[in-house]
């Protein structure tokens, strides 16, 4: 078992807001693709943000991260200012990111991946916790490249490398894309388990049944907006919102 | 930016291994080329461009940022070398260490300016400050114009070890040579290496990690700008003169072709291709002006049939890392 007095957020903070996004705007180029983002996930929590493709889902994360460098608006994270931020500084302040694409360095190992990221502050994962979450990672830490590991495989090193760097606030794209129903499993599991430890996690997903089984929260995105938020609580009074804007 | 092939595989344990057990049998090939016969000059120059072309190779290579202005390190080196044992008289080591101090902040200085752009820009950049450098020195009165500075003075490294003797001189190219690629060896192997692998292969990634990826390849190009700089120091002893043709744009581009002939991102790569191309101007040199012909078909015939040169296309057959 992970050491919860390693980790990153005691519980007994949960309830404050950690991350308040105002009126957040972003353009690729020319193209205006978030139109006024509002939303805040509270310290502890599990959010996640639903939509359809191309709503903005991906677009707000990035925002976030500072990886979309025309952006307007205000995302202040415990109490400090990101919108004007690198994306390095971000990164530093305890905010990860594991992409859709999970972003696995295909001229490093296995281990060379894992141990990349630099830590940003105490209270990361050691190894040894790590390979405790992902048994896998640890048999195939040996392996050559980093991206001929399976999807599964991927997924699980992209998320174990930034619990290494003591981030404490995560925001996973889509990470049962593509995966076996027991590798979702085994990934729903360990959101829980970060949560349990005081993890704070924003997540985008697709896939509404399994958001249903982690999340604390929904925000619904459309057309670059958020449109509808709801506790997991009030999940079957929403359906027929869900039905209507995600067509589930 | 993209570079035509990459070759990098991730270090593992055999990998390293591998490219130890290669560096050894280079070194000892090497050490026993005073006693072949081969012709010692042409292997002392094939060495300094070995050198300049693994300096260019941690650029583009495991840095993936393509310089078309590498040349103005190598000769800039080579005039402040110069300069500083024909006029100002000093030993063979505060030599280098002039001339490789001069290169180190012409790349800080050109990196600064450079390293904001990428691709295509920066090689523009690049190639553009070169030119510059170039015009300055063809102007500047201690350079000579086209004349260059002629008739160097060997003189005795570190007052034991007299340069102008050729075996002794050729040992200590060598050894120099041997150290400066296994300070390149380690830097790909280290940390460091490995964060410029990952801002090659995914920059926003590598950033949203936490890296700041503009001073990663600034340090990478200031090293790869210093180490050009010591070959072009070291040049200066085995040719004993510091020409405009050490910092012409064509010397930019033949670099270019020793790495892409020898596999781009390759640790020994470099080395052959260098060895390749001064073999050829040095025993095609009766063809006349038909050598920059040939090199060209190479070239073409490199970029078509194994776009992982000669060091890649082994390494890739043979599943080594090298």
């Amino acid at each position: 078992m992970v050491d919860v007095k390693t980790a990153p957020d005691a519980p007994a903070k949960a309830g404050a807001p950690l991350l308040e996004i105002r009126d957040l705007q972003a353009w690729y180029g020319e193209s205006h693709v978030l139109h006024g983002i509002n939303f805040e996930v509270k310290t502890g929590e599990v959010v996640t943000l639903l939509g359809r493709n191309g709503a903005g889902k991906t677009s707000t994360l990035k925002s976030i991260m500072g990886m979309i460098p025309k952006r307007t608006g205000s995302v202040r994270f415990d109490g400090r200012e990101l919108i004007k931020m690198h994306s390095d500084k971000i990164a530093r302040l305890g905010v990860a990111i594991c992409p859709e694409e999970r972003g696995i360095f295909a001229s490093l190992n296995v281990h060379e991946n894992l141990m990349l990221p630099p830590t940003v502050r105490s209270g990361g994962l050691s190894t040894e916790q790590i390979f405790e979450l992902f048994p896998n990672l640890k048999e195939r830490l040996s392996s050559s490249q980093g991206t001929k590991l399976s999807g599964g495989e991927q997924q699980m090193l992209a998320i174990a490398r930034i619990l290494r760097t003591g981030a404490r606030f995560l925001m996973l794209d889509e990470p049962t894309e593509g995966l076996a129903p027991v590798i979702i499993q085994q990934i729903g599991r360990t959101i829980q388990r970060l949560k349990s430890e005081g993890f704070t996690i924003l997540l985008v997903e697709q896939n509404f049944r399994f958001a249903s089984t982690v999340a604390d929260r929904f925000y619904i995105v459309e057309h670059g907006k958020v449109i509808d938020g709801f506790a997991n609580s009030e999940l079957q009074a929403n359906m027929d919102k869900l039905h209507t804007y995600l067509g589930v | 930016m993209s570079v035509i092939t990459d070759n990098s595989t991730p270090a593992s344990g055999r990998g390293i291994r591998d490219e130890m057990v290669a560096f050894v049998i280079m070194a000892a090939l090497l050490a026993t080329v005073p006693f072949t016969g081969i012709y010692p000059f042409f292997v002392m120059q094939a060495l300094c461009f070995a050198l300049f072309a693994c300096a260019f190779n941690l650029l583009i290579g495991y840095g993936g940022l393509l310089s078309f202005g590498h040349a103005m390190f190598l000769g800039t080196a080579g005039y402040f070398t110069a300069h500083a044992l024909k006029v100002w008289g000093v030993s063979p080591e505060i030599g280098i260490v002039v001339g490789t101090a001069g290169a180190c902040a012409l790349s800080i200085v050109t990196g600064w300016i450079s390293i904001r752009r990428q691709g295509i820009y920066f090689a523009m950049i690049t190639l553009a400050l070169s030119q510059l450098v170039f015009f300055v020195y063809l102007q500047t009165p201690f350079t000579h114009g086209e004349d260059g500075i002629q008739g160097i003075p060997q003189g005795m490294l570190f007052g034991l070890f007299d340069l102008s003797k050729p075996t002794i001189l050729y040992y200590v190219i060598l050894v120099a040579f041997l150290l400066a690629f296994l300070l390149i060896f380690r830097t790909i192997n280290s940390p460091f290496g490995e964060v410029l692998k990952a801002i090659r292969e995914n920059e926003p990634r590598a950033v949203s990690l936490g890296y700041k990826a503009d001073q990663y390849k600034l340090m990478a190009f200031i090293l790869s700008g210093t180490l050009s700089g010591f070959a072009g120091s070291l040049k200066v002893f085995v040719a004993q003169n510091a020409s405009l043709t050490d910092v012409h744009w064509t010397m930019s581009g033949e670099i270019v072709l020793m790495a892409l002939i020898g596999g781009l991102g390759t640790v020994f790569g470099p080395v052959v291709g260098a060895f390749i191309i001064v073999a050829m101007q040095q025993y095609l040199a009766g063809f006349g002006q038909w050598v920059t012909v040939i090199q060209g078909v190479i070239f073409v015939v490199c970029v078509l049939t194994f776009r992982r040169g000669i060091v890649g296309e082994i390494a890739a057959l043979f599943k080594r890392s090298l």
